[in-house]
């Protein structure tokens, strides 16, 4: 029951990592080529790293219960 | 150089401090005694995130288990409040938490529970796991571990309740003199100390969340929401990061708490909701065949919105205290105190990295119901 | 887990300490301090504001002050250069009337000289004739005997008489 369980929480963290690093790493990117832009493009990408990360927790939960 | 040696000072104090925290944190049980395995670990961390009905602050008890169940106090060093029991069972039934005070213990597939049993009005309760379910003719356990008792509704002050009071005082401690400053001084003086302090959230919460957000036309009427929650969250989140009495409760990671607030949250969406709103889900722009699934996709997809908040931050807030009691654990599970030169500076770097999620959780939880709110109220110009 | 399922009674508190947190702060810090900001923030800017008026004002001033004394400065060379066009007609004036003076004066004096000449003529004429009268007398008194001599000397005076 636990092992399996910490297997699909481990996938949901792997795929949430992925993402948000690369939304991380986009962002860097965009305030690289638009400094100024950098405090939109700041909330723009914790907006997206928090809904990513909300459907990465919605499977540690699962996986949880 | 010099800035290096200061920073490596300031660490070995905190570590020392750290050090000395340890003991409340770490041995800290209510019936069950000492942390010696993983087991115990395991169960301490899950009763440490979770609610209880007395507030434990320090020590612990040294028991004997009887064979017929109960279990007897030997010596004890714990320290904790009785917290008033509130039970709707035909009726209100108010009792104190010290009132549970017969320790027993039950057995399944090898591992012991205790629990305490209690009388209150004539009739015996059980407090399993922090649930009190009526004792009957006796506490069963289906197969998952769980009573098969039935329960009584509980609205218990327990101890998230009463951390939360507290939140709600340091709220108001902190709030009121200073908005009392700015009537009385009115705006001709510059804003000083606290006040000062205070204004820069109170903006940033304006500047950075509510106005880009919900727009500038709107924004005002949803500020004393999103400022309550903002603060409210993160007085919370610190809260829980003091690990001594009276913070270390996990307030903002129960889910209950995370719940009620998201439901707000959404309740404030669902009631701001203009024309174009309500035309995008209930008259989504698609053929009018496929309206019988786009409608209910559409509801479906407004309430999974709350409920992405509610564990977004039940699970962060959670996860940091289950990561600092691991780190702070393994030193007991382990029984040696080499550990520490790793667990104290993890945990450490944890309880900091943890301050930063407190602040940042409650920023998200507040912009996001910015922008839920932002979409609720925003005029479609292209329908 | 019975980490994700929510007790009842921490709902129902939850519910309950953040509504009346809500209205509290709401009506006792939020309302003054967000109003207080809001107030501080327009007074900044009206202070700003104002004072960008008062400097555009201050540049209005002094364009108007110097408009005012370039046209002072314009004035006073139309006046000077009325001033000069005046002398100088009035010196041409002036000039052309002692002209005119003295034009008239020259004719005037002509015409008495003429006069005079004709007058001196005249009364010369008329003594002339009175010598002539006189001298015929005499001759005549003398030389009427002498027929020859008498005609001799008439014919001589006519003669004379004659140059005029």
């Amino acid at each position: 029951m636990v092992i399996p369980a910490a297997i699909g929480a481990g996938l949901a963290v792997i795929g949430a990592g992925i993402g948000i690093g690369k939304i991380g790493g986009s962002a860097m990117e965009g305030i690289a080529r638009q400094p100024e832009a950098a405090g939109k493009i700041q909330t723009a990408m914790i907006i997206a790293a928090a809904l990513i990360e909300g459907v990465a927790l919605f499977g540690v939960v699962v996986s949880m219960g | 150089m010099l800035y290096v040696k200061n920073i490596s000072r300031i660490i070995t104090v905190a570590l020392i401090a750290l050090l000395s925290l340890i003991p409340s944190n770490a041995s800290a049980t209510i019936v069950e005694g000492t942390v010696n395995s993983s087991k115990e670990l395991n169960d301490f961390i899950t009763h440490h995130v979770k609610d209880a009905h007395s507030w434990h602050i320090w020590g612990e008890n040294k028991t004997q288990v009887n064979a017929d169940g109960t279990v007897d106090v030997l010596s004890s060093t714990a320290i904790h409040i009785g917290l008033p029991i509130l039970l709707i069972d035909n009726g209100l039934v108010t009792a104190n938490s010290d009132d549970f005070n017969e320790l027993r213990w039950i057995e399944q597939d090898g591992d012991t529970t205790y629990y305490a049993q209690g009388k209150i009005n004539e009739t015996e309760y059980v407090m399993f796991h922090e649930k009190i379910y009526h004792l009957g003719s006796g506490l069963k356990l289906d197969e998952k571990g769980h009573p098969t008792n039935s329960r009584p509704l509980d609205f218990s002050l327990t101890q998230n309740v009463m951390s939360m009071l507290l939140s709600v005082v340091i709220l108001l401690l902190l709030f009121l003199p200073a908005a009392k400053k700015y009537k009385k001084q009115g705006i001709h003086s510059a804003p000083k100390g606290r006040q000062n302090f205070l204004e820069i959230f109170v903006v940033f919460v304006r500047d950075e969340i509510a106005r880009p957000n919900i727009g500038e036309k709107k924004y005002a009427r949803y500020m004393p929401y999103l400022l309550t929650i903002f603060f409210f969250i993160w007085l919370n989140n610190l809260l829980g990061l003091v690990p001594f009495f009276p913070g270390a409760s996990n307030v903002s990671g129960n889910i209950a708490f995370t719940a009620v607030l998201a439901v707000i949250t959404y309740l404030v969406t669902q009631f701001s909701g203009n024309k174009d709103y309500w035309k995008h889900i209930l008259l989504p722009p698609v053929p009018k065949a496929l309206y019988i699934i786009m409608i209910p996709v559409e509801i479906i997809g407004t309430l999974t919105k709350p409920f992405a908040l509610t564990i977004r931050l039940f699970a962060n807030i959670t996860a940091g205290h289950i990561v600092v009691l691991a780190f702070m654990g393994i030193i007991f599970s382990a029984k040696n105190i080499g550990w520490a030169g790793l667990s104290v500076p993890m945990g450490l770097f944890i309880s900091v990295l943890e301050l930063l999620v407190a602040f940042l959780q409650a920023f998200i939880f507040t912009m996001l119901s910015a922008l839920f709110i932002g979409t609720a109220v925003e005029e479609h110009g292209h329908h | 887990m019975d980490l994700i399922i929510p007790s009842e009674g921490l709902l129902f508190w939850t519910t309950i300490v953040f509504v009346i947190l809500l209205v509290l702060l709401r009506k006792f810090a939020w309302k003054p301090i967000l109003g207080a900001v809001q107030t501080r923030e327009g007074n900044i800017q009206k202070a700003l504001d104002s004072a960008l008026d008062a400097e555009e004002r201050m540049t209005a001033l002094t364009a108007q002050n110097e408009d005012l004394l370039k046209q002072a400065r314009e004035e006073r060379n139309v006046i000077l250069r009325e001033a000069k066009v005046a002398g100088e007609s009035m010196v041409a004036e002036a000039k052309e009337a002692a002209q005119k003076d003295a034009d008239r004066i020259l004719v005037s004096a002509n015409e008495q000289i003429a006069n005079e000449r004709m007058k001196a003529v005249v009364e010369l004429k008329n003594q002339v004739g009175k010598l002539s009268l006189e001298i015929a007398e005499k001759i005549l008194k003398s030389e009427l005997d002498d027929k020859a001599k008498q005609e001799s000397l008439v014919n001589h005076l006519v003669e004379d008489v004659n140059l005029n």
